[in-house]
């Protein structure tokens, strides 16, 4: 296993109905993996947009979010025992 | 990129349980807040729905709403909701809190509600230390109302009322502090003042009002947080720019921390207090004459001297003189012996700030049916105490009514027809009688005989409830006598 291909430790949704694209979640972004749209929703606004990959969990972008469900922050299942999975099948 | 697919995630931050899925709102928009894009408001509505959340109080809390852009917290928070006129939220939420003493209140009020018209409702519930939780959303303008200035505003910043920027060389005064002030309060258990500038501040907003919230699950006292809060729209800067207006500029004026922290010393205290309530149970209806200093046998007798019930009692009594004279308690008389006689009464008073010489009149209504309106705008009886209040009334009097007029001389161009009249010096008659000071007893008499419905019972058993002195009761039922007997001799007079 290389550091590659492990799995990040956190993942995002963002709701594209509910969010409203005031930017605060790139602002506080630690690892700045949001950027805005550059399309447009159905109210006129340029939403957030999760780049993908390289979020680690920390959550702080739900936290500056301000509105109620517009983000999701998963966090990967204990990823120490996915580690300790992958070293006895190695 | 398989080990991706195959990961296993689980929510770790997601939209609090203690909000409705979707918003009664505007059919259109129900999936989002009102607020505009960066507003303060929203994140203080996530920390507050998550501190409810995470101390499992969602079933009995009560969020009370301020006016302001935070009026709707109804839309969005599924606990308890009920919405205080313009800055009365902590005195709505004082109520709430001692009548419902297993609830968790929280107060959440702009700086323009909470500081401006608000200041004294949360002066005194802080002084009082009622165990409340008050959020204050402080944005430094009523921004609602499209950004004139608060007592908040900065120096120098510019407002629609202010557009010079704030002076005090202007008269404008300077930026209040409400933390610091309600700081210097014994009774408050915690204020802190947080703010939404960036990451770190965000982060211990959040905290800090969880901690607010469960001060008061521990029954600990008073907490209030201020938060500053950035408002995009009225300071006309980008959502991210306003976050760091709200670092660099405001806090300079707002400086963060806290204020006051008693929840140490006050829990041991909260302690005492949660077990001696335990241990004294709640006082039943049965021991309300016992906690009011009210004798068993001053309770009405509920029907015991009631009326026959093929009578009609249409009693509509106006009773008017000088404040001093008794006719206040002549009608309460009249309604608490209705009131025994198991019928429909109502009282109202009416009269000017002088307590003695003013003058002063009440409506009475004593009904088979429920009374409609206290007021008495036509009555049957008028009883006039003096001339000027019989000239105040006298034509207001319905034809086969009654006046019992208090005076030997009636004036003659108050004569009506079809309106009886009984005039005597009832003072003089008191006055003989002990104390001229009974004369309205005497024309209370005189009116019990005059409308035929009440029991003498009845008139007694209210006489004792509202009149404490003995040596009074005895005269006051003399006086009762003598008025039914000066009636019944003047109709044979006639």
């Amino acid at each position: 296993m290389t550091e590659a291909t492990k799995p990040d430790r956190g993942r995002l949704r963002i709701d594209e109905e509910e969010c409203k694209g005031c930017g605060l979640c790139i602002e506080a972004c630690p690892p700045k993996v949001i950027a805005l749209s550059e399309r447009m929703n159905r109210y006129g606004y340029r939403t957030a947009l999760y780049a993908g990959s390289g979020c680690t969990g920390c959550g702080i972008c739900f936290l500056v979010c301000p509105e109620p469900g517009a983000i999701t922050v998963l966090r990967l299942v204990s990823p120490g025992a996915t580690r300790a999975a992958e070293g006895a099948a190695a | 990129m398989s080990d991706q697919a195959v990961a296993e995630y689980t929510v770790a931050r997601g939209k609090a349980k203690s909000f409705y899925p979707r918003y009664e709102r505007k059919s259109e928009l129900q999936h989002q807040t009102h607020f505009c894009p960066g507003c303060g408001h929203g994140n203080i509505h996530k920390m507050l729905a998550a501190a409810i959340d995470e101390l499992g109080v969602q079933d009995r809390t009560i969020m009370i709403g301020p006016v302001g852009c935070g009026v709707f917290t109804y839309y969005y928070f599924d606990v308890g909701n009920v919405q205080a006129a313009h800055g009365r939220a902590p005195a709505v939420a004082t109520a709430m809190r001692r009548s419902r003493p297993e609830s968790i209140v929280i107060s959440y009020q702009g700086d323009g509600d909470l500081s401006a018209i608000g200041s004294a409702e949360i002066l005194h519930a802080a002084n009082r230390g009622e165990n409340i939780t008050v959020i204050f959303v402080n944005n430094a303008v009523y921004s609602m109302t499209g950004g004139q200035a608060a007592p908040t505003t900065l120096l120098g910043q510019k407002s629609t009322t202010t557009p010079n920027g704030r002076s005090p060389a202007a008269g404008e005064g300077y930026p209040l502090h409400v933390s610091e002030l309600l700081a210097t309060l014994e009774a408050p258990v915690y204020i802190e003042r947080v703010g939404l500038g960036d990451n770190k501040q965000i982060a211990q907003a959040a905290r800090a009002i969880k901690r607010a919230v469960e001060n008061q699950v521990r029954g600990l006292g008073f907490s209030l947080i201020e938060v500053l809060s950035p408002c995009p729209t009225i300071w006309k800067q980008t959502p991210v720019e306003a976050q760091h207006w709200v670092r660099d500029v405001m806090e300079k004026t707002f400086p963060l921390g806290v204020f006051c922290d008693r929840t140490k010393e006050r829990g041991p205290q909260a302690l005492e207090r949660l077990a001696a309530r335990a241990a004294q149970p709640e006082p039943a209806l049965a021991d309300l004459p016992r906690i009011l200093g009210v004798a068993e046998e001053d309770l009405p007798e509920g029907h015991a001297h009631a009326i026959a019930p093929e009578q009609t009692v249409d009693m509509q009594v106006r009773i008017a003189g000088f404040g001093g004279q008794g006719v206040l308690l002549l009608g309460e008389v009249l309604a608490e012996a209705g009131l025994d006689a198991g019928l429909e009464v109502s009282w109202l008073p009416s009269y000017g700030p002088e307590m003695r010489s003013g003058t002063s009149n009440c409506h009475v209504r004593i009904s088979r049916e429920a009374v409609d309106s206290p007021l008495v705008s036509a009555p049957n009886v008028l009883v006039a105490m003096n001339e000027p209040s019989l000239r105040k009334f006298d034509k207001s009097v319905r034809a086969g009514g009654w006046v019992i007029y208090n005076g030997s001389e009636f004036p003659s161009d108050c004569r009506r027809e079809g309106v009886h009249v009984l005039a005597l010096s009832f003072t003089e008659m008191a006055d003989a009688m002990g104390d001229k000071r009974a004369a309205n007893m005497v024309m209370l008499g005189a009116a019990l005989e005059i409308a035929g419905v009440l029991p003498q019972a009845s008139v007694a058993a209210a006489l004792r409830r509202l009149v404490k002195n003995p040596r009074w009761v005895e005269l006051d039922e003399r006086a009762i006598a003598r008025g039914r007997e000066l009636f019944k001799e003047s109709l044979a007079a006639v």
